[in-house]
């Protein structure tokens, strides 16, 4: 019964409530980290591990924090969580640390993570908390896979590395560059509208 | 720090390396006040006296706090309560003595603790070995150039709300299509390169 209720949770915080596409949060590293799959996939997975570590944190403390400087706490502790995972990530991943460089400890200042902390870590307990930051993370890695494999192929002719379409291929560097991660976000976000209108509009001709 | 210096760096912080277009930093204001040009200057403005400030508190704390004691690896932590703190001060001190301005800034000051870039330019500073003064230089002129494009993109968004276009483009998408094609332009000062 329980499990159950946490699976549709984790669901709707990947599809329904997902945190890049409809939420619209953490863009900065959404556009700067998606020009290759593999750094996509090492940032998402580095901005979950701390959104599921802050998230329990700060929902165990919940009851300790004053009201007035809970920003401030909330920030203390997703400082230190990030800078575990850099310091990790320095020490076993060294070339994806370089390639990610600055984007790290920028999770601090990543919307998505304070906005969870304080719509739903502060106010629900441990297990739910876990579930909404992994959901989340796994949301935003998956958001960023999706455009990144649109920009990595376009852009660079490879997936993860691999060529895909042997050397005859001429790239369109400028979507690996910062106008193609604007318009291959804005294009994504345009189509997830789309589908949601339509989806809507058929509810609407049901009832 | 000689003349030629100060503009080449003044140069590379407001046009080759732009902020906002180009190293994708502080997009999350960039975005989201950016309906109207007057706002968007305001929010500008605000961040470039944050940018600035933050610049030589980060390098005095990181030069003689941080360095001396070994304590590079808390760089992050410290720099984040550096710049709240800093901006609860700003906003404290606009509030007593200049109510004008914090009337006009008040509401954007809050906001600027979670911009990426305030954060970003006291990494970058570190991590380029700037010394004191270029710190504050390419701190405050990466502000101006956060100012420029945000006010750019605001008149041109405030043209596009009396156009047309496809229903499932309304907010978002079509605001980050004209960023891409402001983006384009900007790529463009890429080869500028006069000071050699």
């Amino acid at each position: 019964m329980a499990s159950k209720k946490y699976m549709r949770q984790f669901v709707s915080g990947i599809i329904d409530n997902n945190p890049t596409f409809v939420q619209l949060l953490g863009m900065c590293p959404t556009l700067a980290t998606s020009t290759s799959l593999e750094n996509a996939v090492g940032m998402g997975l580095a901005a979950t591990a701390v959104l599921a570590a802050s998230n329990v944190v700060i929902s165990l403390l919940r009851k300790f924090i004053p009201q007035k400087i809970r920003i401030a706490a909330y920030v203390v502790i997703i400082a230190s969580f990030v800078t575990v995972i850099d310091l990790l990530m320095q020490a076993y991943l060294p070339e994806l640390s370089k390639s990610l460089g600055l984007y790290i400890p920028l999770i601090v200042v990543n919307c998505i993570i304070l906005a969870r902390a304080e719509a739903f870590a502060s106010k629900n307990s441990v297990l739910p908390s876990f579930v909404d930051g992994l959901s989340m993370g796994v949301g935003f890695t998956l958001a960023l896979s999706a455009i990144s494999i649109v920009r990595e192929i376009l852009g660079n002719g490879t997936l993860y590395g691999i060529s895909l379409f042997g050397s005859g291929f001429q790239p369109a560097a400028i979507m690996i560059m910062a106008p193609g991660g604007f318009l291959t976000l804005g294009l994504i976000i345009a189509l997830v509208q789309k589908l949601r209108q339509r989806a809507e509009g058929k509810e609407r001709r049901k009832s | 720090m000689s003349l030629t210096e100060f503009f080449s760096l003044s140069l590379t912080a407001i046009l080759i390396e732009n902020f906002v277009l180009i190293k994708f930093l502080g997009i999350c204001p960039f975005l989201g006040v950016s309906k109207k040009v007057s706002t968007a200057a305001g929010m500008g403005i605000a961040v470039t006296f944050v940018m600035a400030m933050a610049s030589a508190l980060t390098y005095v704390v990181n030069t003689y706090l941080l360095v001396p004691f070994d304590l590079q690896y808390m760089q992050t932590l410290a720099f984040i309560l550096l710049i709240a703190a800093l901006v609860q001060l700003v906003e404290m001190f606009l509030q007593k003595s200049v109510p004008a301005l914090y009337q006009a800034l008040g509401i954007y000051l809050p906001l600027i603790t979670t911009n990426c870039a305030v954060l970003g330019v006291a990494i970058l500073n570190v991590d380029n070995g700037y010394n004191f003064i270029q710190s504050v230089t390419y701190g405050a002129m990466s502000g101006v150039g956060f100012l420029l494009a945000i006010v750019i993109f605001a008149s041109v968004r405030e043209r596009i709300a009396f156009c047309e276009y496809p229903k499932c483009f309304d907010g978002f998408p079509i605001a980050l299509v004209t960023a891409a094609l402001l983006s384009m332009a900007f790529m463009g000062f890429q080869g500028l390169n006069i000071f050699g």
